[in-house]
């Protein structure tokens, strides 16, 4: 990035940051936090629902297309 | 680490979601508002005593807070998805530093979630698409993503496979060569969905199109950029802030 220090590109990172032990809970339990996160912005009240009603759907409704989901 | 890097994401997306919030806003309504009145000119007038359709949330919420919510969300959930990938593949499928294996992870996320979609079941405005077909639409749209986000994973393995051998240029042309063939046969095998009617406002579509893009664009580019940086920083061990460092010593 900074041309002023080419020295620093050079480096690499040889050994993973993050065990894969301590990645697994994280990915189930956060996993499936941030998916229901984008369920609901996505899809709830549309295709299928979780709450009853359409006040999540119509709440989230212009996010829902702006970002692309199916939606109408 | 995995705590620090998932903390560090999702504030990243949380900036990432206001940031599209205030694009979706100020860009963004200008079509979903020409939309919705092309639709109601169209639409035959109330009955008079007849049934009012039940406003749930008002107009102005939507825009507004609504609106808001939905980004912030989307976005912090898809900051907190790039940490994760991150989190495994840094230092084992990519050896890059960490703000390029970022970069390279938002770039595929974009590409599998965001372009390849678009080019199948394009966004519409609302007004525009049918409510009976809602089921299908939305289910074939997310089986598209998840056949892209396999593809992704397999031009990257493709790559790195030859990458010894042909060298890196050459392996990530043929990792993009097989990701466009696979698209390609996903694209002709699953069904068409047309929601457009006839004689609906094109530029309208193309202004929404665009917006669309825009949003998620502003989303995966300051993930990208963010937590490019916050994470190198985490995972380097390196202040936030760089402290000012004393100048070398210059010998007169
Ligand atoms: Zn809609």
């Amino acid at each position: 990035m900074s041309s002023t220090t080419p020295t620093v590109d050079v480096e690499r990172t040889p050994v993973p940051p993050v065990s894969l032990r301590e990645i697994l809970p994280y990915w189930v339990f956060a996993g499936v936090v941030l998916m229901f996160g984008i369920y609901f912005v996505g899809a709830e009240e549309g295709a299928t629902a979780v709450f009853s009603g359409s006040a999540v759907h119509e709440l989230v409704h212009d996010a829902r297309h702006l970002l692309g989901f199916p939606c109408h | 680490m995995m705590r620090t890097l998932l903390v560090r994401g999702m504030l990243v997306g949380l900036v990432a979601g206001v940031l599209a919030f205030l694009w979706a806003h100020f860009v963004g309504e200008h079509p979903v508002r020409a939309a919705i009145a092309v639709e109601e000119a169209a639409a035959p007038p109330p009955v008079p005593g007849g049934p009012v359709e039940e406003e749930v949330v008002g107009r102005g919420t939507q825009e507004g807070l609504g609106l808001l919510l939905g980004t912030t969300i989307f976005a912090v959930a898809i900051g907190g998805f790039v940490a994760l990938v991150l989190a495994i593949v840094q230092g084992r499928a990519s050896t890059l530093r960490v703000r390029a294996t970022v970069a390279a992870v938002c770039g595929l996320g974009f590409l599998a979630t965001v372009i390849v979609p678009f080019t199948k079941y394009p966004a519409n405005p609302p007004a525009v698409g049918s409510g009976d077909t809602i089921d299908e639409r939305t289910g074939w749209f997310f089986v598209l993503v998840i056949i892209a986000l396999v593809g992704v994973v397999a031009a990257v393995r493709l790559g790195r496979q030859l990458h010894a051998r042909w060298g890196a240029g050459n392996a990530i042309f043929a990792a993009g060569v097989l990701f466009v063939l696979l698209m390609a046969v996903a694209h002709v095998a699953l069904p068409n969905e047309n929601e457009v009617r006839a004689g609906f406002p094109p530029q309208i579509l193309w202004d929404f199109r665009l917006a669309n893009l825009g949003t998620q664009a502003i989303v995966w580019t300051t993930v990208a950029f963010g937590f490019g940086i916050a994470a190198e920083h985490a995972v380097e061990g390196r202040p936030l802030r760089p402290r000012a460092r004393p100048l070398p010593q210059t010998v007169a």
